[in-house]
């Protein structure tokens, strides 16, 4: 199972990601699409563990906030590690519909990355099974500061210079 | 904040970093050492590894890995200068390639040296951050910004605030394809902006207020595309949001599937630019006056480091005739002074331009030594002030008119003086196949057998300006598609073959060129150019320009000449 590194530190990764073509439910914590909640909803509001959602780049998040930023995780996919779209999702997410839940960043991520995600609003990283995560999570002290705002700095570097 | 690297003289015309750019870049150094040191150590694959190095500069070509250095908006000191000399000698092979992005290449580093290039580029407020990748690259803009006389504002402090926005942006270091900005301070283009992805005109409005005109969707490459207009006047402190939401609507809707559909031409035009216009404006409407947005103090901070050298004042008409009477006793700085001269706004000065395109030598390389002579003539003559052209060559501006002859004398002694700017002579030209591992065709030999068929002076001046520019592939580096005459190396059954295209131009007026015919081997080339040029001649109106006479008589009477049919 890919490890789980939360707000800097390697924890448990209790949650188990359930494919879209699954119709059941294992128990515990749980990462549904949103097509699994729409139709099973009730079975999932009295699921035994928690119940986040699991949403590609590509999901016109306009169209489904009310729901996501009602879930405790939200999680979105990276098919492939170059396909920036996620980054952008995160921003959203956090900075026009203020989600104070968990970010969390699923599929194929790199530890190169961290310091960009969570810069971007993820506070949460699934990475490979076998990557030293103490050693992973040092990519995310990459840059000490940053022109941009961000997520993690909402004042730019312009006016604290 | 008082400048931080202050150990040497530095010009005051620039950006100077502070702690905070400082630290930046050498923290970037730093992650990338450790990155490659992962990387040589089987820790980061191959494909893993592949966006990292890209946006830090390095490719892997045909023959050895390729280092691209950024040059922010073409602009160095002799000190920046010398070090890139002391970069080529010590971890290349003594000559370095200015490329059409106004970027500099080095052709053999070793990857494993690559962080130490990279550190001693910070020691001097350099990098290679994002000048490859699918991320936002290098700013571009006019190589005479400041001193040219029909600037409406100097754009290099845009530049500037634009480089440091785009510089480790969060959100945008995964786009679906690579990004181009450029800036145009001026009324005449000479940063051919309406061929990037982003195109920033500078415009005063009705109310006298600065700001820019926007332009999206244009690019070279297999779809050359000229770009269009998706906002009439941005008021300048919003730059930085606008073009968040911009990048952001482009991060989200681009094309991720196909590498040829990726870039954001495709989706202006998929969308049209009206409705890519309508999405962009919606998206801003939620970070238009965020915190992002740009305020007085910002703007005049870097404003600021682009200060005006001090001029002196100089009796114009006492020097003009000095120079006048030095012109009629040598045809060879007579003819310097025709090509390679250009007025400026401040009277005394004018900038100068430095061929980099002598015969026999790959259009845009220079060697070590050429530049230290480079940084030298720039702390004698220029304020220690260097700028590269995308037409890779390089400007000395702020030369006081009193100092030209010298400074020829210099120049000519280091082989930078060739008196072919802007002529047949002058011409684009990509690596291709002697170095790009991408490319159908070599472009540099066909670039040298024209440069030496074309080799009487009196011939070429005759034609006057003209524009040509030479790509290996597709990919269009060499801009074939906006030369007055582009030739494009094509692969036919595993053959190099040349394309020639006719009328493309990179001003205002942007065109691209229309294919002349089926393409020719590398011998028919010349022969060719030599047919295309004859009918220019035999044509042409009074002083009238090659592209003119293009315009006004079309395709046809060319065609004929190099197929000998009418089609
Ligand atoms: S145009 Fe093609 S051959 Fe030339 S440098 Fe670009 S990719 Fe290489």
């Amino acid at each position: 199972m890919a490890q789980l590194l939360k707000d800097g530190h390697a924890i448990e990764n209790s949650w188990q990601t359930v494919a879209a073509e699954e119709t059941t439910f294992p128990a515990g914590d749980i990462l549904v699409s949103l097509d699994h909640w729409r139709e099973h909803k009730a079975e999932l509001t009295k699921h035994s563990g928690s119940v986040g959602l699991w949403i590609q780049g590509n999901e016109e998040i306009e169209a489904v906030v009310d729901t996501l930023i009602k879930m405790p995780v939200i999680a979105v996919v990276f098919p492939k590690f170059a396909d920036g779209r996620g980054f952008s999702i995160a921003r959203l997410l956090r900075e026009r519909y203020d989600y104070q839940g968990e970010i969390r960043a699923i599929g194929n991520i790199i530890r190169d990355q961290l310091y960009l995600l969570q810069r971007c609003g993820f506070n949460g990283f699934e990475l490979e099974a076998g990557i030293d995560l103490t050693e992973a999570a040092k990519s995310l002290q990459d840059f000490s500061d940053a022109y941009q705002v961000a997520v993690d700095q909402p004042v730019p570097l312009f006016k604290r210079r | 904040m008082a400048p931080f690297n202050s150990q040497y003289a530095e010009p005051n015309f620039m950006y100077k970093y502070d702690q905070y750019d400082q630290k930046l870049v050498d923290e970037r150094v730093e992650q990338y050492r450790d990155q490659t040191e992962r990387y040589l150590a089987g820790g980061i694959s191959e494909e893993e590894f592949l966006p990292l190095r890209l946006q830090n500069g390095l490719y892997v070509q045909r023959l050895a890995p390729m280092l691209r250095i950024a040059v922010p908006y073409g602009l160095m000191s002799s000190h920046q200068v010398r070090k890139l000399a002391h970069i080529s000698r010590k971890f290349d092979k003594g000559y370095v390639h200015f490329t059409t992005r106004q970027n500099i290449q080095l052709n053999w580093p070793k990857l494993e040296e690559v962080p130490d290039i990279l550190a001693e580029l910070a020691s001097v407020e350099m990098h290679a951050i994002q000048t490859s990748g699918n991320c936002i690259r290098n700013t571009t803009t006019d190589q005479f910004a400041g001193v040219a006389n029909d600037e409406i504002e100097d754009p290099r402090p845009w530049c500037e605030i634009i480089r440091q926005w785009s510089t480790v942006h969060p959100e945008f270091a995964f786009l679906p394809r690579k990004f181009k900005i450029a800036v145009c301070g001026s009324e005449e283009d000479r940063a051919a902006f309406l061929l990037h992805d982003i195109g920033l005109q500078l415009v005063v409005n009705d109310a006298g207020e600065t700001g820019f005109q926007v332009f999206a969707g244009g690019g070279l490459g297999r779809t050359p595309v000229i770009a269009s207009s998706i906002r009439e006047f941005l008021p300048k402190e919003h730059l930085l949001t606008y073009l968040d939401a911009i990048l952001r609507v482009y991060n989200r809707y681009g094309n991720r599937d196909n590498k040829y559909k990726a870039r954001i031409k495709i989706l202006v035009r998929a969308w049209t630019p009206a409705v890519f216009a309508e999405r962009v404006e919606a998206e801003w409407a939620h970070l238009k006056g965020g915190p992002a947005t740009l305020n007085g103090t910002e703007i005049d901070r870097v404003t600021s480091f682009f200060s005006q050298p001090d001029y002196l004042s100089v009796n114009e008409t006492a020097v003009d005739n000095d120079i006048k009477a030095l012109a009629a006793g040598s045809i060879g700085f007579s003819r310097w002074l025709d090509r390679n001269i250009r007025p400026q706004k401040q009277p005394g000065y004018v900038s100068v331009t430095l061929s980099l395109k002598p015969a026999g030598v790959a259009p845009g390389d220079v060697t070590d030594r050429q530049l230290e002579t480079i940084a030298d003539l720039a702390d004698r003559f220029s304020f220690g002030e260097i700028r590269s052209t995308h037409n890779q060559n390089i400007v000395l501006a702020d030369v006081a008119k009193a100092d030209l002859f010298e400074l020829w004398e210099l120049a000519k002694t280091s082989g930078l003086a060739t008196p072919n700017i802007g002529t047949i002579n002058d011409m684009i030209c990509c690596p291709g196949g002697d170095y790009c591992s991408l490319a159908n065709a070599k472009s540099i030999p066909v670039a040298e057998a024209i440069q030496r068929k074309f080799d009487d002076l009196d011939y070429v001046y005759d034609l006057g300006d003209l524009e040509l520019n030479i790509s290996g592939c597709m990919n269009a580096c060499g801009h074939h598609h906006v030369g007055h005459i582009g030739i494009l190396g094509v692969d036919k059954k595993g053959e190099e073959w040349y394309q020639i295209q006719l009328g493309g131009s990179a001003n205002k007026n942007a065109a691209l060129g229309k294919v002349l015919g089926p393409s020719l081997s590398r011998d028919a080339v010349t022969d060719s150019i030599e047919k295309l040029l004859d009918v220019y001649v035999e044509n042409r109106l009074d002083q009238e320009a090659f592209l003119a006479t293009y315009q006004r008589i079309g395709i046809e009477k060319f065609k004929q000449r190099v197929y000998g049919t009418a089609s």
